[in-house]
C-alpha cells in the first residue's frame, strides 16, 4: 500500500528516467489530498476535493444566475445556451423516459444532477484544479443515494407495500416454484446491487480516466531525459487525446447517470411488468 | 488515526463521511436554486414563449381564412358581375335585332301603305278623269256635230276652219280650267 495522505503533488518533481530514479507511477495516492484545514487522520477536515465541490456548485448556480435570473421571452446568448441545455435534459431524457405527464415533477431534480455531475467530471481537465471530484465515491455515493430514496419511496407511495414489492421483484405466480427465485435475484440486484453500480460507474469512469491522464503527464514528464524524450512527445500526444477524451467521457457519464435515475423513476411509476 | 479515515485511505470505494456530507450540500445548492427559482423563472418564460408564438400562428391564420373569404367574395362578385354584363350584351343584341327587324317591318309596311295609297289615289284620278273625259268627249261630241250640221259641210275650208276653231276652244278650256 503506497498510499501516503501527505503527499501534496501527484509525483516529485526532479525525477527523471536514466536519473537511478523509478517511474512514479500514479495510484491510489494520487486520490488523496493533505487537508486544507483541519486534522486529515479525523474526519473534521477541508480538503480540495470539498473546494471543488462547493466551488463547482457556486459556478452552476452563478451560470444559471446570470442565464436564468431575468429571462426574456426573446432570449439572449448566454439564456440560450442555458435555455438549450435544459431543454436537452428536459425533453431528450426526462420526457423521453418518463414521459411528459409524471416526468416534469421530476425535471428540476434530473437537470440539477445533470449539470452537477457533469461540472464535477469537468474539475478533471480544467487547468489548476485537475482532479475530477466524482472520482472519490463520496460524491457518486451521495447522489446514487439520492436517486434511490426517491425512487424506493416512490415504488412505495405509488403501489403500496405488496405492490412496490411486487414491482422491485417482477414476482409472477405463473412461472410457479421459478418464480420464488426470480423474484429473490431480481430484490437483490434491484434493492441492493443497483445503487452500488448506479455510483460505481459514474465513480469508476472518472478515476480510470484521472489515473490515465495522471500516467500519461507524469510519462511525459518522467522520460524527459535523454533517448527518453522522444517517447515524451508521444506521451504527450497522449495527454492531449485522453484530454480530448475525457472531455467526452465526462459528458456522457453525466448523461448516463441521470438517464439510469430517470429509468429507475420510470421503473417505479410503471404499472406491474 | 480514526480507523474510518485509515479505511477510506485504503479503499476506494468506502466514502469519506466529511465528503459525503459537503458533496450533499453542495448538491442541495445547486438543485435548491434550480428548483425554487431559477428553472420556474425559465418556464414561465417558455410557456409566454410558446403562447406568443402559437397566438402569432393563430392571428395568422386568422388573417389569411380572413383573406382567403374576402378573395372568394371578390370572385364571386367579379364572376356575377361578368355574368350580368354577358346577359346585358346578349339582351342589347337580342333589343337591337329586334328594332332593326320591327324598323324593317314598320318601312316595308308604310311603304306598301304609301304604295297602296299612290295607286288608289291613281286610280281615282283616273276613274275621274275617265268620267270627266266620258261627259266632255260626249259633250264636245254633241257640241261638234251641232257645229258641223249646223254649217255647210261641202266648203271644206270652212269645215276646217270650224274644227280648228273648235280645238282652240278646247284648248283655251284646258287652259281655263287648270
Amino acid at each position: 500500500m503506497s498510499a501516503d495522505p501527505t503527499q501534496v503533488l501527484a509525483f516529485e518533481t526532479d525525477c527523471h528516467i536514466f536519473d537511478g530514479c523509478g517511474f512514479p507511477a500514479p495510484g491510489l495516492h494520487s486520490f488523496l489530498f493533505e487537508p486544507l484545514w483541519g486534522d486529515g487522520d479525523s474526519n473534521l477536515y477541508f480538503n480540495k476535493t470539498m473546494l471543488l465541490a462547493l466551488l463547482g456548485s457556486v459556478i452552476i448556480v452563478g451560470f444559471f444566475w446570470a442565464a436564468f435570473r431575468n429571462p426574456k421571452v426573446v432570449p439572449g446568448k448566454l439564456q440560450m445556451v442555458a435555455e438549450s441545455g435544459y431543454d436537452f435534459i428536459r425533453r431528450g431524457v426526462v420526457y423521453e423516459t418518463i414521459g411528459k405527464r409524471d416526468g416534469e415533477k421530476y425535471v428540476p431534480f434530473i437537470v440539477a444532477l445533470f449539470f452537477f455531475v457533469w461540472m464535477m467530471n469537468l474539475w478533471s481537465i480544467i487547468p489548476v484544479a485537475q482532479f475530477p471530484v466524482t472520482s472519490i465515491i463520496s460524491y457518486p455515493a451521495v447522489l446514487a443515494l439520492l436517486v434511490y430514496i426517491t425512487w424506493v419511496t416512490l415504488t412505495f407511495k405509488r403501489h403500496g407495500v405488496g405492490g412496490a414489492f411486487k414491482n422491485i421483484t417482477g414476482f409472477d405466480k405463473s412461472l410457479g416454484a421459478v418464480a420464488y427465485l426470480a423474484a429473490f435475484i431480481e430484490l437483490f440486484s434491484n434493492l441492493l446491487v443497483r445503487p452500488f453500480t448506479h455510483a460505481v460507474r459514474l465513480f469508476a469512469n472518472m478515476f480510470a480516466g484521472h489515473t490515465l491522464l495522471l500516467l500519461f503527464t507524469i510519462a511525459s514528464w518522467y522520460l524527459l531525459n535523454g533517448i527518453g524524450i522522444a517517447y515524451a512527445g508521444v506521451s504527450f500526444v497522449m495527454v492531449i487525446v485522453m484530454t480530448l477524451f475525457e472531455l467526452f467521457i465526462q459528458a456522457v457519464q453525466a448523461y448516463v447517470f441521470v438517464l439510469l435515475a430517470c429509468t429507475y423513476i420510470q421503473g417505479a411509476l410503471a404499472e406491474h411488468h | 488515526m480514526d480507523p474510518l479515515v485509515q479505511l477510506a485511505a485504503e479503499n476506494p470505494l468506502i466514502p469519506p463521511i466529511p465528503e459525503l456530507v459537503i458533496g450533499l450540500i453542495a448538491f442541495l445548492i445547486v438543485f435548491g436554486f434550480l428548483a425554487k427559482k431559477l428553472l420556474p423563472n425559465i418556464n414561465k418564460v417558455l410557456d409566454e414563449r410558446r403562447e406568443a408564438i402559437e397566438g402569432g400562428i393563430e392571428k395568422a391564420d386568422a388573417a389569411k381564412t380572413e383573406a382567403e373569404s374576402v378573395l372568394e367574395q371578390y370572385k364571386a362578385q367579379l364572376a356575377e358581375a361578368r355574368h350580368e354584363a354577358a346577359r346585358l350584351r346578349q339582351e342589347a343584341t337580342e333589343q337591337g335585332t329586334a328594332i332593326i327587324a320591327e324598323m324593317k317591318a314598320e318601312g316595308q309596311r308604310q311603304r306598301e301603305e304609301i304604295i297602296a295609297a299612290g295607286h288608289a289615289q291613281i286610280e281615282a284620278d283616273r276613274k275621274a278623269a275617265a268620267s270627266a273625259l266620258r261627259q266632255d268627249v260626249g259633250k264636245l261630241a254633241t257640241d261638234l256635230a251641232g257645229k258641223l250640221v249646223g254649217e255647210s259641210l261641202e266648203d271644206h275650208a270652212r269645215q276646217s276652219r270650224t274644227i280648228d276653231r273648235f280645238l282652240d276652244e278646247l284648248d283655251a278650256k284646258a287652259e281655263a280650267a287648270r
